[in-house]
């Protein structure tokens, strides 16, 4: 176990972001879904007594009916924002008196930076160039991420929910958003961050980073194990992967739409064509980045399909 | 004085002896009398602060604690008007909105105000951009925690916007009639990313080069317009015409990158952002404030959600 190693990785200043949003975002989390179950308890115990239901003002908050609903800006909120304000200005004050911003040599395009990462907050897109080409790991898969979420307004259809934490009412959207922020977005940052040393070897924390090391695995792509090559046979490998990539979208799809339908009868019924294909896909494209990792990690597999002018 | 001139002119004789008299012999006023009653007048008013033209002019009410004071605080100040007067006593708690998007605004103001400061000692070229940032860190007065800020601001703000994000997910805000203000704040998070990433560049020192190579290798990749992307040498592209030498300047990490870099993070995507910003601020007030915390809704209460059968 190299501590130091681990150290040196974990006090680079610019990992210190990171390291504080290890604790941001597990807090916020639980600070979230905190509130959300408490106030599911409220949720089944006013879906079960509807002279309570009636009577009820419906928040958790504290309520007395003699009350304004309303309180004034000025101070009530000014001062929480003044507040805040000055919180975060001492923050980053201390933070910046005591920690300084990198500065390594000048830049020098003859030598290579090993293991040359990208900012933080990007590490994610460069942790899914390994399991994907450039185009779709670095323009394919951040054009579906950002289109992806803002059209989940206009996909979801869900009318509860809106505005105050629940879970029980929108398990299907939370857990989807969870997966992808929490187990895609912020654990391949988090493996690109502790995990990747020289030549983006996998290296575990508290590994030593071995600049000499020579990964002798060798990567094999999925037609070749039915003995289908580029070389001997184009048009049978390209015919194989646009078959199997067609299956697993089929078998992604059949699964999603009987889950979807079982579990959520009210939503699919709502849902138009258009708003079902679309959630659809990129419910698909979210499950074939772990697919993928996959293939990789445990089957050593790079491509499945092969085709003159791309792969995947 | 214009109208003391004449006194001054004629009275010039009498002027040394006064008598004590109110009127001199020619039935004019005493200059010396007559200044001190008008200056009696001006200490008079600085004994009534509020009461002169001056502060009434720039302060348009009382400040005494009466509703209409309060409402009028905010409705009579143009850096408090995009508050409404009022809002609803659970809206200012914490443990529902977080503070995040209002921390990420503050993170941009205090980025603006330190990368202004920045900006006056910093040469987007290549060789002096370098000497700039050790003349900043070393030289400078405050100018290493001027940098300092500016870089941990940055961090900062990126973490706090996706925070922002998160939670208002788990609030389900982003739902009718919240879902265009969602789609603006995605593009907001995206530009923050871009802002962040160009800045990178501008140390001009080994880390920000091999990030941007790295992350600008990937837009060689881009299907259709990158020279190494499915189908761009089909459409001829090359390394000196795609869509990474539109970013870059050049087909590789030089002068013009780093000028590019400068005019877009100071400039291009902070008036993008702003314009963005303005509307995002604009919408949440005309889609009728923060959306909560809003009374829970129950499932059989929305007309047309559950299924006839299940309805009771």
């Amino acid at each position: 176990m190299d501590w130091h190693q681990l150290l040196d990785i974990v006090s680079k200043p610019d990992n210190i972001p990171i390291v504080i949003m290890g604790i941001l975002v597990p807090f916020y989390t639980w600070y979230g879904l905190r509130q959300a179950f408490a106030n599911d308890r409220v949720i089944t115990r006013l879906e079960s007594d509807k002279a309570l239901a009636k009577a009820h003002h419906r928040k958790r908050e504290e309520y007395d009916p003699a009350w304004d609903k309303n309180v004034h800006v000025w101070p009530f909120l000014l001062r929480i924002e003044f507040l805040a304000t000055l919180i975060v200005m001492a923050l980053l004050t201390i933070w910046s008196i005591g920690l300084n911003a990198p500065l390594e040599e000048p830049a020098n395009p003859t030598l290579t930076m090993n293991p040359s990462k990208a900012p933080w907050y990007f590490l994610g897109l460069q942790e899914m160039l390994v399991y994907f080409d450039p185009w779709i790991a670095g323009v394919v898969m951040p054009t579906l991420i950002i289109v992806g979420l803002m059209v989940i307004p206009y996909c979801d259809v869900n009318p509860l929910g809106n505005g105050y934490y629940t879970f029980k009412q929108r398990k299907f959207s939370i857990l989807t958003f969870l997966g992808g922020f929490l187990f895609l977005w912020c654990t391949l940052i988090f493996i690109g961050v502790f995990i990747r040393g020289p030549g983006w070897m996998w290296f575990w924390p508290g590994q030593t980073w071995d600049h000499h090391r020579i990964d002798n695995e060798t990567f094999r792509h999925l037609p070749e194990l039915f003995g289908l090559t580029k070389a001997g046979n184009p048009v049978m490998t390209a015919v194989f992967g646009i078959v199997v990539l067609g299956a697993f979208v089929t078998v992604c799809a059949w699964v999603i739409h009987h889950l979807y339908k079982k579990y959520k009868p009210e939503a699919y019924a709502k849902m138009n064509i258009v708003q079902y294909v679309i959630m659809q896909a990129l419910l698909i494209g979210m499950i074939a980045m772990p697919v993928k990792m996959v293939l990789w990690h445990v089957f050593k597999i790079k491509y499945v399909l092969i085709l003159p002018w791309f792969n995947i | 004085m214009s109208e003391t001139t004449p006194d001054q002119q004629t009275d010039s004789s009498s002027n040394g002896k006064s008598n004590g008299k109110d009127v001199t012999e020619n039935g004019r006023p005493n200059l010396i009398q007559d200044l001190r009653e008008k200056s009696r007048g001006a200490t008079d008013l600085f004994k009534k602060p509020k009461e002169t033209q001056l502060y009434k002019s720039v302060f348009r009410h009382k400040l005494d604690e009466s509703p209409r004071n309060r409402s009028l605080a905010v409705l009579t100040n143009v850096f408090l008007h995009l508050h409404p007067a009022k809002i609803n006593r659970d809206a200012v708690k914490y443990a529902f909105t977080w503070g995040m998007g209002g921390i990420t605004f503050l993170l941009f103001i205090v980025l603006t105000v330190t990368g202004v400061y920045l900006m006056f000692y910093y040469h987007p070229s290549k060789g002096q951009a370098f000497r700039d940032i050790l003349f900043l860190s070393h030289d400078v007065p405050f100018g290493n925690l001027l940098r300092n800020m500016h870089r941990w601001g940055a961090h900062a703000m990126v973490l706090t916007a996706w925070l922002h994000m998160f939670r208002v997910f788990l609030t389900g805000s982003y739902k009718k009639p919240r879902e265009f203000n969602w789609a603006v704040g995605v593009l907001l998070l995206v530009l923050t990313m871009l802002l962040s990433f160009t800045g990178y560049l501008l140390p001009d020192d080994q880390l920000g080069f091999w990030a941007v190579t790295v992350g600008t290798n990937m837009a060689r990749a881009t299907p259709l317009l990158g020279h190494e992307g499915p189908f761009g040498p089909q459409l001829g592209f090359t390394a000196f015409n795609d869509v990474r030498f539109a970013l870059l300047g050049g087909s590789i990490v030089d002068s013009n990158a780093l000028l590019r870099a400068y005019v877009w993070h100071c400039v291009g995507i902070p008036v993008v952002a702003g314009v963005f910003m303005i509307v995002h601020f604009w919408r949440v007030r005309k889609d009728g404030g923060i959306s909560g915390p809003a009374p829970f809704v129950l499932p059989h209460e929305v007309k047309g959600w559950l299924p006839k059968e299940k309805k009771k």
